[in-house]
């Protein structure tokens, strides 16, 4: 068991393992189940990820209150028109974090990853690296590994609720974990993934979270797709030979610490940010009247 | 610090849009449900604080109700509830209300079964899908429902855990958390085992025969 960075990369270089193994291991050992169990346990999260990545592509999914919707169709269709800039891969990539955070706002199946309003991120960063770099839905199972085994020391050290912490604890450290999946999935090291962690939460930091009409909905799902590029572009940066001068482990005490300084408002309560603009007002009037 | 597995990150599997508005509430709708036990008639929900502001955005109604039909957070039927409980002539009522000094996401059911008996249940979501219930039918006790959970009723007297344990000793089954609560001295009492593995329909028996016990319930997960 690790409770830090530095610990985690420690520990997977002295057994020779990467992040997802180690994490993989503890968790057979701490649960009592075989590794063949708690693989095949994940799997099941990947099934559920890949159907809620993919849904929204091919429907027009509208969200309960009418707010959101069918962005994810939009995105997907202009990533085949061939006249993108940032290029069909990172079209794609986006279509997919807008999907999931669509289906979850329609009431449909997702994975909580960390949570549910920031549930894109890490099916939409795997999925889509892994469709360009060719891996197998087994490569996408042991990045969740890394993912988790990335996401247990923010836990562990500070938060993933944006009550507590704002949208940097959720679609950061959603962002953050799968940056260093990523990494792990292209051969990269421990201290590599880590490294892309680093640079994914000094990217995001101070993030506030204040959903129009409390609702995960606006401005979460477009965060969603905005947290998925970071994650992409940082793993890419990171494998380029790029390391953070901010270690992990003193990012995510800044993020905490940060969280823990925003004001009550800015932090899933409705009560700042885009949720009291003038329009993000009229829309909440217009869900739950005056 | 606390030890988090690696699905406490990437889970639960869930029906959206929130896990604390709208998985929570599933499991409070399901566990009361179990509480109540028998047909259910008719269902009344108390909602308080953001529960009562938001729950409709946040599919909490559709979420409470599956939850009282028996579906799982991440049942798809949980976004059709409402009709199914319609199809089966449950009467569903929700009630703003302020239930006092308790978590903001907090929720009171009271369950009337077809034989005219009513339950109640309070409880609240208190994020990534967790629950606390916090009282039945009026008494105050806590549990989460994370493990199978006996709920005994007693009068409070010497040797009441003793008797309890020792019936559980004897089917092997281990206990995990213990916690007891009176109303006052050789008064209602009660007393909350959450478990490993899930108890026996025997276990129940046993532990309903013995003297000064007024109820035993078991919430299999």
């Amino acid at each position: 068991m690790v409770n830090f960075g530095y610990e985690l990369v420690k520990v997977c270089e002295e057994k020779n393992m990467s992040i997802w193994e180690y994490t993989l291991e503890d968790e057979a050992k701490e649960s009592g189940l075989s590794k063949e169990a708690v693989f095949e346990k994940m799997r099941q999260n990947l099934k559920v990820m890949q159907e809620a990545a993919e849904y929204g592509m091919k429907n027009e999914v509208i969200s309960v209150s009418g707010l959101i919707g069918g962005d994810g169709y939009k995105l997907s269709r202009y990533a085949e028109s061939g006249n993108t800039l940032t290029g069909k891969m990172m079209m794609k990539a986006m279509a997919r974090a807008l999907s999931c955070s669509e289906v979850n706002a329609s009431m449909g199946r997702i994975v909580a990853a960390p949570t549910a309003g920031s549930c894109g991120i890490m099916p939409a960063t795997i999925i889509t690296a892994g469709e360009e770099l060719g891996k197998s839905d087994d490569d996408l199972v042991k990045a969740l590994f890394t993912a988790s085994g990335v996401g247990i020391i923010i836990a562990k050290n500070a938060t993933m609720a944006g009550a507590e912490g704002g949208c940097q604890a959720e679609c950061g450290s959603a962002a953050a974990m799968a940056a260093a999946a990523v990494v792990e999935m292209m051969g990269g090291t421990p201290d590599q993934a880590l490294n892309a962690a680093a640079i994914v939460f000094k990217n995001i930091l101070g993030l506030v979270c204040d959903p129009v009409a409390g609702l995960v909905e606006i401005p979460c799902a477009k965060r969603n797709a905005s947290g998925t590029v970071s994650a992409l572009t940082t793993a890419d940066m990171v494998m380029g030979g790029v390391m953070s001068k901010i270690p992990f482990d003193e990012t995510v005490e800044a993020m905490y610490k940060i969280g823990k300084g925003m004001p009550c408002a800015l932090r899933e309560t409705a009560q700042g940010g885009v949720a009291i603009t003038e329009t993000g007002l009229k829309m909440q009037e217009k869900v739950f009247g005056k | 610090m606390r030890n988090y597995s690696a699905f406490d990150i990437l889970g639960p599997i869930m029906i959206g849009p929130s896990s604390s508005h709208t998985a929570g509430a599933a499991r409070l709708g399901k566990v009361a449900k179990v509480i109540a036990g028998g047909e259910v008639k008719a269902v009344k929900f108390y909602l308080h604080g953001s529960f009562a502001q938001t729950y409709k955005g946040h599919g909490t109604d559709k979420a409470l109700v599956a939850g009282i039909l028996g579906m799982d957070p991440w049942d798809d039927r949980l976004k059709t509830s409402m009709e199914i409980a319609k199809e089966k002539g449950i009467g569903i009522e929700f009630i703003p209300a302020d239930l006092g000094d308790v978590h903001p996401n907090t929720v009171k059911i009271a369950i009337t079964k077809k034989d005219g008996e009513t339950t109640t249940v309070m409880g609240s979501s208190i994020g990534g899908g967790n629950i606390v219930v916090t009282e039945v039918d009026g008494d105050a006790l806590e549990f989460t429902g994370m493990y199978p959970t006996l709920l005994i009723h007693h009068i409070d007297l010497p040797g009441m855990i003793l008797k309890v344990t020792k019936v559980l000793y004897d089917h092997n089954v281990n206990v995990a958390f213990l916690k007891v609560f009176r109303n006052s001295k050789g008064a209602d009492a009660a007393m909350v085992f959450e478990v490993d593995g899930n108890i026996a329909d025997e276990v129940i028996e046993e532990i309903a025969k013995i003297e000064n016990i007024k109820s035993v319930k078991a919430i299999n997960i």
